[in-house]
């Protein structure tokens, strides 16, 4: 296996950060809502691994070792902040159902812990393919579970995807008249939701 | 020594590089931030007020008076006018008692004190049961319009189930009543204040 294909798979399945890793759970279980809140922030976290994979990676041979946390948790903060803004500046609406949970990508440990384990040892290249694998890779589980909670939750798909993709993108109501089952939608549900999709993952590994 | 210093040096180094970073994209993107912040009031401004009823600027004719109702105290309110004369005000009001925090909210009333609707502008109420004073979950919000502080009379200004005109949901009672509660304070408010609110700066 080429070492391309080994980052791929180790981002998208093997090692994922959001049902493997297990980092990153708090903004996992508090935005997972919906699937669309779930990409948003999802593809957020994504644009912070990479340009902070990249950038860790290249300046691996100019920081000491003993600065190096110091250096990396300011990269990543800078870096989010910039996304903060960017975001508000360009998709308002998208901030707003996201805007709270935006610094908490700060917090998630995925972000360092690929700066520490992987960019701070690798070229370039590698380091940016393994920050947007990984950020996939988490995208995929923060869609998946808002996916499901959404479905349980509410009974549609995809509400409010006009905030991220404009008009043309229209909520599938999957139940009509749908009585909402909130425990779905409260984070306990996020809990259950989690642990259902690694017990999933789990016996596909074991068959 | 010399290494402590050099290690020092090198922090520092990134972190005029990350303020630097972080100012640059601040000075670029605040005016379009502006410009967001303004059009979603504005949006939702105009959705209460229908637009050929005024021709001032909505958005900067405001006036702030010291009330509980508002966010420390001091509650905004945006003025719509037509000639210089008086059309209606959007009041600015926090709730304070929902049941899970503020719910902040507009309430546009006309001249003459009749509601012309009332808008939630956050929240955090439990999904799927208080949140439906949202009105991208339910049109609950848009049952104000046209009520008064005289219609109806004191007593109808509750839910339901303390006795009022105002339906409750199912399963929450406490964020519906806050809202109506705030409502009419709100209304109350107006009344007393109608001079002081549209005198001229």
């Amino acid at each position: 296996m080429t070492q391309y294909a080994k980052i791929t798979r180790d981002g998208l399945w093997d090692n994922n950060p959001g049902l493997v890793q297990l980092l990153g759970l708090c903004p996992l279980l508090a935005v997972t809502g919906t699937v669309v809140n779930g990409l948003g922030l999802g593809i957020a976290t994504t644009l912070t691994l990479i340009t902070s994979n990249v950038t860790v990676s290249l300046i691996r041979n100019v920081v000491p070792n003993e600065i190096r946390l110091p250096v990396f948790v300011l990269i990543i903060a800078s870096f989010v902040t910039i996304i903060e803004m960017m975001l508000k500046a360009f998709y308002y609406d998208l901030y707003l159902a996201l805007g709270i949970f935006i610094p908490l990508i700060v917090t998630n440990c995925s972000i360092i812990g690929r700066a520490e384990a992987f960019a701070s040892k690798q070229p370039m290249d590698k380091a940016f393919m393994d920050g947007l694998m990984m950020g996939i890779g988490f995208t995929i589980a923060l869609a998946t579970l808002g996916g499901m909670r959404e479905l349980l939750g509410y009974g549609t798909l995809f509400s409010q995807a006009e905030l991220m993709f404009g008009q043309a993108w229209m909520t599938i109501t999957v139940f009509d008249n749908y009585h909402s089952f909130l425990l779905a939608v409260l984070p306990p549900g996020a809990f259950f939701g989690l642990g259902l999709l690694i017990a999933f993952k789990n016996a596909l590994k074991k068959s | 020594m010399w290494q402590i210093l050099k290690t020092a040096s090198i922090l520092t180094i990134f972190a005029i590089l990350g303020g630097g970073l972080v100012a640059f994209s601040y000075q670029s993107t605040i005016e379009q931030i502006k410009i967001n912040e303004r059009e979603a009031l504005l949006r939702t401004l105009t959705a209460l007020v229908p637009k050929n009823t005024y021709d001032n600027d909505l958005f900067t004719d405001t006036k702030e008076i010291e009330s509980e109702l508002g966010v420390d105290n001091n509650l905004t309110i945006h003025l719509a006018r037509k000639a210089g004369q008086p059309v209606a005000a959007i009041l600015i009001p926090t709730a304070p008692d929902g049941y899970n925090g503020r719910i902040n909210m507009l309430v546009a009333v006309n001249y003459a004190g009749i509601l012309l609707g009332v808008r939630v502008t956050s929240h955090q109420e439990t999904p799927g049961l208080g949140d439906k004073i949202d009105l991208r979950k339910s049109n609950w919000i848009r049952g104000f319009k046209g009520y008064s502080l005289l219609n109806p009379t004191d007593n109808g200004w509750k839910v339901k189930r303390d006795g009022g005109i105002f339906d409750q949901f199912t399963g929450a009672t406490i964020t519906p009543r806050a809202v109506v509660k705030t409502v009419h304070k709100t209304l109350s408010f107006y009344w007393k204040f109608r001079d002081k609110i549209f005198e001229p700066k």
